[in-house]
């Protein structure tokens, strides 16, 4: 590979890997919950990206296998599945009250992508010489913000967005360090990400059945608290 | 003969629920199953505490990811006795539910499915595929914690997904970086073995970000303060068989995974992994047993033992002599012996008053003497009184504390230990011997019905006498074998 090609690819990564940042930034803070699930699709698609740009950087035949297992299962298994496990109207649904208005939150996901820049840079030095970019600093900023976006959501998608988020930071800054991780872990884990999905699905089918709602932020009744009503169930 | 076949009769026992038979069948297809497992995890355990450990001949390419040394066969014989007990369990406690034929057979694939990945966790020697396991635990779980459909059991099971993910995010990384760490130092196979081998080369930095990673990501789903919050939900909402396979033996299978970093840290300067496991495991102890005493749920009592003796047994790992290691193994044992048998208690009770209030349950000996002894037994046993099987291992750790001159740690532990104790047995004993005080028996006021003695089904009272022999027996005398195997596993922590 000539220098100035490869100039370009590290710049292409680059850019992929800005644009990731951008996206985990829009999951915590958008509202509209089909929103935040092209978000996570365009994360997703920008994930494989990288992962080609850098497949090409290191001629790396296993690198080309993440982008495309991650080309395929997240923008079109995820969507087709939710479709058919979760309840209607699980897309159209919008977020009203935020545990944080969003300034506050955005101000917060601000902090955590500079501290991941502290913790990423460090790290990415010990990893050795050689070409990382900048995807250990902001994988890390994504499997924060991802974790982040769990503690302020209350609706059931932008919460399961933001698991898959978090799989989606750590792997970012994984095929850079680890780029040579077994194809079989890969297939797995992107099954695993699937079965979360599947999971996830039927229980919000279930919540919304029993308790009418899928903003499970407001199921919040288990705690240390005296005289709770009598939780055994009657036959059916 | 290959150790993995040992992963097969869950799963086929788990296909086998979802052909439509006759109902009875179903839950004998998991007896069966789990009696298939212990046998061959006895066996395992047998040649393993004979003479060093098991590699399976595969390939040679997947020829070290399978391995059973002897922590991992100690983890598989638990997990095959829980799981036996708890089948046995299952099949008088849903059978008391008035289940739907598909709602049985869907609990049956359930437990089976979960079994299958519990006992794939211990079989697996590549981190990566560890985590994906441990991944599965949870998600094949978190059906049936939400089994019962209601708000509350719904609520526990998303609480517990969301947050063992989350966990689980952050420790994915962590074996990410641990992969790094290995490839920087000169590469090796990625194995629990390997990374021994490779750990003097690999860079510090790295080293320690990983396991702290994995620490805090796989103690979410310990349930190690201060990640416990959804523990006492999920392990008390759960249908009670249940709950004696997530408090018993998944909190400890996921603790596991976590002990296998420590021989790898030892070979890090200043990684101070020890000292992590000290703090952490006493924070949990701690405070776990101030939070046992203002429960008013008898199952959250349990889980927030469960909370207890996880934290005590990363203590005695954080002590951090071989005399703690083999504590902590001991623990380890009579831990998921003990509380499944007071998880299965619990069910009893439950289905004796119909109740998880703690308020709601007074005179529990008049009323189903049985029972009321088994839950005052799997308190006492619990909580380590003697001559019971956890005293024991208690002992022992504090021992090694003293002797390795923890004197702070190991003094903070005994009392921890005893006010745990008044904490569990304040509450199990109103509820077994208490006098009906007027307003406080609100669910079952005294009467003609009272007069009805209540009739445990026979396997769950066979489940309860079976798990009830461990917990005896190991109070008194370890078996030579189990000696043997407990010594191995302790070995395995290399110090």
């Amino acid at each position: 590979m000539s220098d100035a090609t490869r100039q370009l690819v590290e710049n292409l990564n680059a850019l992929a890997t800005g644009l990731f940042l951008l996206t985990a930034f829009g999951l915590v803070a958008m509202r509209q919950a089909r929103g935040c699930l092209h978000l996570f699709i365009a994360q997703s698609l920008l994930l494989a990206a990288s992962a080609a740009l850098l497949g090409l950087r290191y001629d790396s035949p296993h690198l080309y296998g993440v982008a495309l297992v991650n080309l395929i299962s997240k923008p079109i298994i995820v969507p087709w599945l939710l479709r058919k496990v979760a309840p209607a109207g699980f897309y159209t649904r919008r977020e009203i009250d935020q545990v944080l208005n969003i300034p506050t939150t955005l101000a917060i996901a601000l902090a955590l992508a500079i501290g991941a820049y502290f913790l990423g840079v460090p790290l990415a030095n010990a990893v050795g010489p050689g070409y990382l970019g900048p995807n250990v600093p902001i994988g890390i900023a994504g499997l924060l913000l991802g974790a982040f976006t769990l503690t302020v959501r209350r609706e059931a998608l932008p919460l399961l967005l933001g698991l898959l988020a978090m799989e989606n930071g750590a792997f970012l800054a994984g095929i850079s360090i680890a780029h040579d991780l077994s194809m079989l872990v890969e297939l797995a884990i992107a099954t695993d990400g699937l079965i979360i999905v599947f999971i996830v699905g039927v229980l919000v089918r279930a919540v919304e059945k029993h308790v009418g709602s899928t903003a499970i932020g407001e199921l919040a009744s288990l705690r240390e608290s005296p005289a709770r009503p009598v939780t055994r169930k009657a036959a059916p | 003969m290959s150790v993995i076949w040992i992963l097969f009769p869950p799963l086929i026992a788990a296909a086998l629920c979802g052909i439509p038979v006759r109902r009875s069948w179903v839950p004998g297809a998991t007896v069966a199953s789990s009696l298939i497992v212990l046998t061959l995890a006895a066996q395992m355990a047998w040649r393993v505490a004979a003479g060093g450990s098991v590699t399976d001949g595969l390939n040679p390419g997947w020829l070290n990811w399978i391995a059973v040394d002897g922590l991992s066969a100690l983890i598989l014989l638990l997990i095959a006795f829980v799981a036996t007990t708890a089948a046995i369990y299952s099949v008088g406690y849903m059978a008391h539910e008035n289940l739907t034929p598909g709602k049985l057979r869907l609990y049956h694939a359930n437990f089976n499915l979960f079994v299958f990945s519990m006992l794939a966790i211990p079989l697996l020697a590549e981190p990566t595929l560890v985590w994906i396991v441990v991944e599965l635990t949870t998600l094949c779980s978190a059906l049936l914690v939400s089994f019962d459909n209601t708000r509350e059991a719904l609520e526990a099971a998303w609480k517990y997904v969301i947050l063992s993910l989350m966990g689980a995010g952050f420790a994915l990384f962590g074996f990410l970086v641990l992969f790094a760490a290995m490839h920087a130092g000169g590469g090796g196979t990625y194995t629990w073995a390997g990374l021994v081998i490779a750990a003097p080369r690999m860079p510090p930095l790295l080293m320690q970000t990983a396991f702290l990673l994995i620490l805090i990501g796989l103690g979410t789903k310990v349930g190690l303060v201060p990640m416990h919050t959804w523990l006492p939900d999920a392990h008390s909402q759960a249908p009670s068989p249940v709950c004696a396979l997530l408090s018993g033996i998944e909190t400890t299978s996921i603790l596991y995974v976590i002990l296998r970093l420590f021989p790898v840290m030892q070979a890090v300067p200043g990684a101070h992994a020890e000292t992590w496991a000290l703090v952490l495991g006493l924070i949990s102890v701690g405070t776990a047993a101030f939070l046992l005493l203002q429960v008013t749920d008898y199952k959250r009592l349990l889980a927030f033992s469960t909370v207890e003796h996880m934290g005590i047994i990363l203590t005695a790992v954080g002590l951090g002599a071989s005399a703690a290691d083999y504590g902590a193994m001991q623990q380890i044992v009579t831990h998921a012996v003990t509380k499944s048998f007071c998880f299965f208690a619990a069910g009893a009770t439950l289905l004796a008053v119909g109740t998880r209030e703690i308020a709601a349950v007074r005179g529990l000996i008049r009323r189903a003497p049985e029972v009321g002894a088994a839950l005052i037994f799997g308190g006492l046993a619990i909580t380590g009184a003697p001559p019971f099987a956890v005293f024991l291992s208690e002992f022992a750790i504090l021992k090694a504390g003293l002797a390795q001159g923890h004197y702070v740690a190991t003094g903070l532990l005994a009392v921890f230990i005893v006010i745990a104790f008044f904490g569990v047995m304040v509450h199990l004993n109103r509820m077994v011997f208490g006098a009906w005080q007027g307003a406080a028996a609100v669910s079952d006021p005294p009467g003609p019905q009272q007069a009805e003695r209540f009739r445990l089904p026979f396997s769950c009272a066979l489940a309860l006498i079976l798990a009830a022999m461990p917990v005896i027996v190991f109070g008194v005398y370890i078996p030579p074998p189990l000696h043997a195997l407990l010594k191995q596993a302790a070995a395995a922590l290399a110090r």
